[in-house]
C-alpha cells in the first residue's frame, strides 16, 4: 500500500513538472523593452522551484518505498541531527534559494522602477476610478490643466474635473477612454485614483501598479509591437471591478498623430 | 317676475358648466442665445456589448439642440396654481438602460407615481439616483431582470448616474402636478386642460437652469409663452 502510494507521488510530480517544462500556458507575447528580464527571472524560479519540487517529492516517495514495511522492533530512522539538524537543513536551502532568487531578479525590477524615464518620454496621466480608466494628454501647449475634483461631471465627460473656462492650460487637454500610445515611443504615465485603490495591469507590457489613493505614482515603458491590447483592474475595487477595463492601443507615429487630431478636434 | 327669474336660471344653466369645463392650453417655444458647447462623443469601448449598438459613438446629452435653435430636454411645468398634487396618475413611468443609455435622458414624473426601471442590455448596471432630498438608493440590475419598482415621495430633481458605467447620466423630475412636458425637437411644449386660474410655469433645463413665468387662464384660450435660456461656452 505504501509502495502504491510512493509511486503516485513520483507520477503527479511528474505529470505536474511537463505542463511547466513543455511551457503549455505561457505567458503572452512580451511587447515592452523591460519585459525580458521579468520573463527571464520569472523562468528562472519556475527552473529552480521545479527542480527543489521534483527533488523533494522524489526523495519523499523513495523515503516512502524504502522505510514504510516495518519489521518487528527495526528501529525508526531519523534525520542527521534530529529536529534541530531538519530545521537548519531547511533553513540553510531555502533561504538560499530565495536569496539567490532575489539578487538574481533585482535588475529586473530595478528596471522598471529604480530607472527614471526617458528623457524624451511622453508624458500621460491615468487615472482610475469605480469603474473605468481614463486617460489625459497634455495637448499642444504641452501643460496640464489643473484637475479639480469638486468639478468632476461624468455624465458631461469631464473626468478629470477640468475648468477650461478659467483655466487656459486645461482647454488643450485631451481626454481619452483608451490610452493611445505611439510605438517604440517611451512613455511617462503618471497615475492617481479617483476613489478607491485600483491596478493597471497590462499583461503583454509586463507591468502592474497599483493605484493607491492619495498618491501620485509614476510608471514608465515603451510599446514594441502595434496592436490593442488590454489593461484590466486588478485590485478589487466595488460591484463593477470584473468589468473595469480599458485598452492600450499602439500606433504607428503617423497613426498616432492622426488619433490625437481626430481627438483635439471633438 | 317669474319670467325674469325662469330667464337668469337657463342663462345660469347654461353657463355654469361651460365655466366649469372650461380649460385653456399654455403652449410655446424654448429657444437658446449664443453658441453651446459641442456635444461630446462617448467612448463605451470597456462595454463591447453595449458599443456594438452604436454605429457612430453617441454623444452627450447635457445640451441637445433641435432646429432654429430649440432647446430640447426642458422640463416645463406648472409650479403654483396647479391644485392636483394629490392626484397621482395610477399607470408607471418607464426609465429604459439601453445601449448604456437612459432613455429618456430627463423622466419627468408626479410624487408617489410608480417608477419603473428597465435593463434591456447584455450587461450588468447600477442605477443610482443622487437623491438629496428624497431617499437615496441605488440598485443592481443584471440582465434579464425584472424591472425595479420605486416611487418618489417628494418634488426633486434628481441627478441619475450608473455605478458601473460612467458615462452613462440622465435625470428624474419628480413634479407635484401632472401639467408638465419636455420639450423636443423644434423645442415646442404644450401644457393643455388648465382650468381658469392663475398659474406659474417654470422651465428647467440640467445645466441653463430655471426660468418662471406667470400665466392666467380666463376660459379655452391658448395663452402663447416662451422661454428663451442662454447658452454657456464651457
Amino acid at each position: 500500500m505504501a509502495k502504491l502510494f510512493a509511486v503516485t507521488i513520483v507520477v503527479i510530480a511528474i505529470l505536474s513538472a511537463i505542463p511547466i517544462v513543455m511551457n503549455y500556458w505561457g505567458p503572452p507575447e512580451d511587447i515592452s523593452t523591460h519585459g525580458h528580464g521579468i520573463d527571464e527571472q520569472l523562468k528562472d524560479t519556475m527552473w529552480e522551484a521545479g527542480i527543489s519540487f521534483l527533488a523533494s517529492q522524489l526523495i519523499l516517495a523513495a523515503f516512502i518505498w524504502q522505510y514504510s514495511g516495518r519489521a518487528k522492533g527495526a528501529q525508526l530512522k531519523t534525520f542527521p541531527g534530529g529536529a534541530k539538524g531538519l530545521v537548519v537543513a531547511a533553513f540553510v536551502l531555502v533561504g538560499t534559494e530565495i536569496l539567490a532568487l532575489g539578487v538574481i531578479g533585482q535588475k529586473a525590477w530595478a528596471a522598471v522602477y529604480f530607472a527614471p524615464p526617458n528623457a524624451n518620454a511622453m508624458t500621460i496621466q491615468a487615472q482610475a476610478g469605480q469603474f473605468a480608466f481614463y486617460f489625459r494628454y497634455p495637448g499642444p501647449d504641452g501643460k496640464f490643466g489643473t484637475p479639480h475634483a469638486d468639478k468632476i461631471d461624468e455624465g458631461n465627460q469631464n473626468f478629470f474635473g477640468l475648468d477650461p473656462e478659467n483655466d487656459v492650460d486645461a482647454r488643450d487637454d485631451i481626454v481619452s477612454g483608451e490610452l493611445a500610445v505611439p510605438v517604440n515611443k517611451p512613455i511617462s504615465m503618471l497615475m492617481h485614483s479617483k476613489d478607491v485603490g485600483h491596478s493597471f495591469y497590462v499583461r503583454e507590457l509586463r507591468l502592474q501598479q497599483d493605484f493607491v489613493p492619495g498618491l501620485d505614482l509614476t510608471v514608465h515603458f515603451t510599446a514594441t509591437k502595434v496592436g490593442k491590447y488590454e489593461i484590466v483592474c486588478t485590485q478589487l475595487c466595488g460591484l463593477g471591478h470584473y468589468n473595469m477595463k480599458a485598452y492600450l492601443n499602439v500606433l504607428s507615429q503617423d497613426d498616432f498623430d492622426k488619433w490625437m487630431k481626430d481627438k483635439a478636434s471633438q | 317676475m317669474l319670467r325674469k327669474r325662469i330667464v337668469i336660471a337657463l342663462v345660469a344653466l347654461i353657463v355654469c358648466p361651460t365655466l366649469m369645463f372650461a380649460a385653456g392650453t399654455v403652449s410655446g417655444k424654448v429657444t437658446f442665445t449664443g453658441t453651446p458647447v459641442k456635444p461630446k462623443p462617448i467612448d463605451m469601448s470597456k462595454e463591447p456589448s453595449c458599443a456594438k449598438e452604436h454605429a457612430t459613438p453617441v454623444t452627450t446629452e447635457t445640451v441637445v439642440t433641435g432646429p432654429n435653435n430649440a432647446l430640447e430636454n426642458v422640463v416645463v411645468y406648472i409650479s403654483a396654481g396647479a391644485n392636483d398634487e394629490g392626484q397621482v396618475p395610477p399607470q408607471a413611468v418607464t426609465f429604459e438602460q439601453k445601449g448604456c443609455q437612459y432613455l429618456p435622458h430627463v423622466l419627468v414624473m408626479h410624487t408617489n407615481q410608480e417608477l419603473k426601471v428597465v435593463n434591456d442590455d447584455q450587461t450588468s448596471h447600477n442605477i443610482h439616483p443622487l437623491a438629496k432630498v428624497n431617499r437615496e438608493w441605488n440598485k443592481s440590475q443584471p440582465p434579464g431582470t425584472p424591472p425595479i419598482s420605486e416611487k418618489y415621495e417628494k418634488a426633486e430633481f434628481i441627478s441619475v448616474k450608473c455605478n458601473v458605467h460612467p458615462w452613462m447620466h440622465g435625470w428624474f423630475a419628480v413634479l407635484n402636478t401632472s401639467h408638465y412636458d419636455v420639450s423636443k425637437g423644434d423645442g415646442g411644449f404644450k401644457l393643455p386642460n388648465l382650468p381658469p386660474g392663475k398659474y406659474t410655469i417654470t422651465a428647467w433645463h440640467e445645466d441653463y437652469g430655471t426660468q418662471t413665468a406667470d400665466v392666467t387662464i380666463t376660459g379655452n384660450e391658448t395663452k402663447d409663452v416662451d422661454f428663451t435660456f442662454k447658452a454657456k461656452a464651457y
